[in-house]
């Protein structure tokens, strides 16, 4: 199973070898980790996708919160996302073939970016299954080379229900989240 | 005001009641100790730097208040690893302060430089790299704050020699945020009630307390509920002195080398409590066998260790104290007469088995060390142990009254603790008999540290356990390898000469008739001391369940003629 987790975290120099860091020690499986800018000045945003048949994503998200640099975790996989991933595929293409690649790419909504005497290269966006597709194709006219970002995911909707950990917990009781006497 | 990064680093350390620290100066720290002579904090100059980071961890074990290392860059920091790493397996609050190349020439492969905050990522809380004077301030104060806060942890500051030496204004943060949703959470309604109606049905409960007792000061609440719900309490090795030995419901220690009859009542329980605990593998033995007729409560600060090994039906995050304050009220009075007579007979059985009640048959045995060091210290002793048999025989039969009295490296399992940790201990409660037991290996590891003892003038009491081998791997070679004592045998210095030659009584004894007198002699003395305990040298710590083996599939001690009819 795949969750996807957005994390919110401080742009800081190192954060992001503290959660690979954590990631590798804990054995914790990253199909995709993208990292960027937020609405936020100070704030990168995360968005990782992590093999969870191993590790459950509530506890992947709970050792990802225990890191001081950040702020947030959300597993928006259950929940309506709008998710992309960007490919630019370098292919074999022939002159003749162009007009063939154009239609192909369009059905993708895909673009030929860059043309070359024997190649082009494609850009297209798209949630993963869709990008996939497209490269499943292309490979049968000879991929020469292939860079993907890796899934980014928003949720749906305003952006005020974004459920924080301390919005989700209950009344509180007494004598409880008091600093342990250390 | 103006000061320099040196002196902001100091002027933080005495708001946060540092009194001391524990540290060896170099090229990268020496702004650091320059301004240190004109602040109010006892620095103790070690013989290693990881001495260093054992005694911050003893002093913040034995206290509860967070301990501070200081070493220089390169070499300095990498020495004081292996006690970080020990400290953030065990969650001690401790400070590392390191010195670190001029910033102009990080990542120059300058002489003395490392990579500090890379090497610790994984084995700190956190850690942070300073470069500029301005940043001092809110760095140590951030990492004091971290150190103590949920579950506590070391934490590293890596500080460049030039931040160190500019001058800056100094502003001390009055409060200090932690980004993001740090705060430890609310404990729900609806968990507490879950787990008062689990505790309500239970008809052979039991509670396994650990360390987390200790660091939420949970003790006499602990108490409370196990007397209100009759509830008997299996300890884990750091969980010892959380609930008293001589309480009737007190089981000891569980685990690898717990008493039979505590595996066997986990195994047996129907509602397991696991109250400020793990769940480590040296606890669980095989988790596919693991308590399987219980239903599991499990109360801790931190979530992430919340079915990280053993699912549980009711989680609750929180401390530990506030957590069972709220629950006591709302569980029942209960007794569980047949469940405590149950166990009983366990405890009986292993009592013929006990080699403490076998009579003296000439040969000095570990465990009788450990007996008869607890009764000639009625008890009321601060040992500090260090890793291998002698440290299970200790849990075993040292009986830990109250907390914060056996301190010892349970996580890391780090050999060479016992004597650094042991000074840190004594210099933060210096009115307590502190004792080191350690083995011939492990002594040998830190010994270095005699010196530092020395210098310090602690009364701090030393019993090496020798018997001329690594007793535990031996064991496990004994146990497992086919008797192939590969590399265990161990020659060792005279330890009675070795301390004299630090200027410290030594003592040797080679039967039982002379552990009490002798240890008596050096209470006595209001000196340090150290007894050369010559034991058995074969002898094997039982019971044990073997590394990833079920817990109830425990190797036992043959039972003997004399045991059965002492």
């Amino acid at each position: 199973m795949k969750h996807t987790l957005v994390a919110r975290v401080l742009d800081e120099p190192g954060v992001l070898n503290r959660v690979a860091s954590l990631f590798r020690r804990r054995a914790f499986n990253i199909d995709s980790l993208t990292v960027g800018h937020s609405e936020a000045s100070g704030v990168s945003r995360m968005t990782i996708v992590v093999d969870t048949r191993r590790t459950p994503a509530a506890l992947v998200a709970e050792n990802l919160r225990k890191l001081v640099p950040v702020l947030d975790v959300e597993d928006v996989t259950h929940r309506p996302t709008v998710s992309r991933d960007l490919a630019l595929v370098r292919v074999r293409c022939a002159p003749g073939e162009r007009s063939q690649m154009a239609d192909l790419v369009a059905i993708f909504r895909g673009k030929i970016v860059d043309v070359a005497p024997e190649s082009v290269i494609v850009e297209v966006t798209g949630d993963e299954g869709k990008v996939d597709g497209l490269v499943d194709l292309l490979r049968e006219r000879g991929i020469l080379e292939m860079v993907r970002t890796g899934k980014v995911a928003l949720v749906r909707g305003s952006k005020a229900d974004v459920k924080t950990r301390a919005a989700d917990m209950d009344q509180p009781t007494s004598g409880n989240g008091a600093q342990p006497t250390v | 005001m103006n000061l320099t990064g040196a002196q902001i680093l100091w002027e933080c350390l005495v708001r946060e009641g540092v009194d001391t620290v524990f540290g060896y100066p170099g090229g990268a720290i020496l702004p650091a100790y320059d301004a240190l002579l004109q602040y109010p904090i006892r620095h103790v100059l070690v013989r290693h730097e990881q001495g260093a980071a054992h005694m911050a961890d003893g002093y913040a074990r034995a206290s509860g208040r967070v301990g501070v290392a200081v070493a220089t860059s390169g070499p300095g920091a990498t020495n004081l690893t292996t006690g970080i790493a020990t400290a953030m397996m065990d969650s001690i609050p401790t400070v590392f302060i390191t010195g670190q190349v001029p910033s102009k020439v990080l990542g120059t492969d300058a002489f003395q430089e490392t990579d500090v905050t890379g090497i610790t990522l994984p084995i700190t809380k956190h850690n942070v790299l300073v470069t500029e004077a301005k940043d001092v301030a809110h760095s140590v104060r951030e990492a004091f704050a971290i150190a103590r806060h949920g579950r506590p942890g070391p934490v590293l500051v890596d500080i460049c020699k030039d931040a160190q030496q500019a001058q800056t204004e100094f502003v001390w943060p009055e409060t200090i945020e932690l980004p993001g949703d740090k705060q430890v959470p609310m404990v729900r309604w609806e968990d507490l009630a879950k787990a008062a109606e689990l505790i309500a049905q239970a008809q052979r409960p039991l509670i396994l307390a650990g360390q987390g007792v200790m660091r939420s000061g949970a003790s006499a609440v602990l108490q409370a509920y196990a007397e209100k719900t009759d509830t008997p309490v299996a300890l884990t090795l750091l969980g010892l002195g959380g609930f008293p030995a001589s309480h009737p419901l007190c089981l000891g220690m569980m685990g690898m080398h717990g008493e039979a009859y505590v595996n066997t009542a986990i195994q047996e329980a129907d509602l397991l409590l696991a109250f400020g605990m793990r769940f480590d593998d040296r606890v669980t033995g095989k988790l596919a066998t693991y308590a399987q007729h219980s239903k599991k409560i499990h109360v801790e600060i931190d979530p992430s260790e919340i079915g990280k090994n053993v699912p549980v039906d009711v989680g609750i995050v929180g401390d530990l104290r506030g957590v069972i304050e709220a629950l006591l009220p709302h569980v029942p009075s209960k007794r569980h007469e047949a469940w405590r007579i149950r166990i009983l007979g366990g405890q009986n059985e292993t009592r013929t088995r006990d080699i403490v009640h076998q009579p003296d048959n000439g040969h000095l045995y570990a465990a009788h060390v450990m007996h008869d060091l607890w009764t000639a210290t009625e008890g009321g002793a601060v040992v500090v142990t260090d890793v291998g048999q002698h440290q299970m025989w200790e849990a075993q039969y040292y009986r830990h009254e109250k907390p914060r009295t056996l301190i010892t490296s349970g996580g890391l399992g780090t050999m060479g603790f016992a004597l650094p940790a042991a000074i840190g201990a004594k210099m933060a409660r210096p009115d307590a008999e502190v004792w080191v037991i350690a083995g011939d290996g492990g002594f040998q590891m830190t010994q270095c540290e005699l010196a530092t003892l020395q210098q310090e003038k602690l009364d701090i009491k030393i019993a090496v356990v020798n018997n001329g081998y690594l007793g535990m791997v031996r064991q496990w070679q004994e146990f497992f390898y086919d008797k192939r004592y590969a590399s265990t045998p161990m020659l060792s210095p005279d330890f009675v000469k070795l301390a004299e030659a630090y200027g410290i009584a030594g003592h040797r004894v080679t039967t039982r008739a002379e552990i009490a007198s002798t240890v008596q002699a050096v209470r006595a003395s209001g000196e340090p001391a150290l007894i050369d305990f010559r034991v058995e040298k074969e002898e094997a710590v039982y019971p044990m369940v073997p590394a990833g083996a079920d817990l109830h599939a425990m190797i036992r001690r043959p039972a003997t003629e004399e045991g059965v009819t002492a």
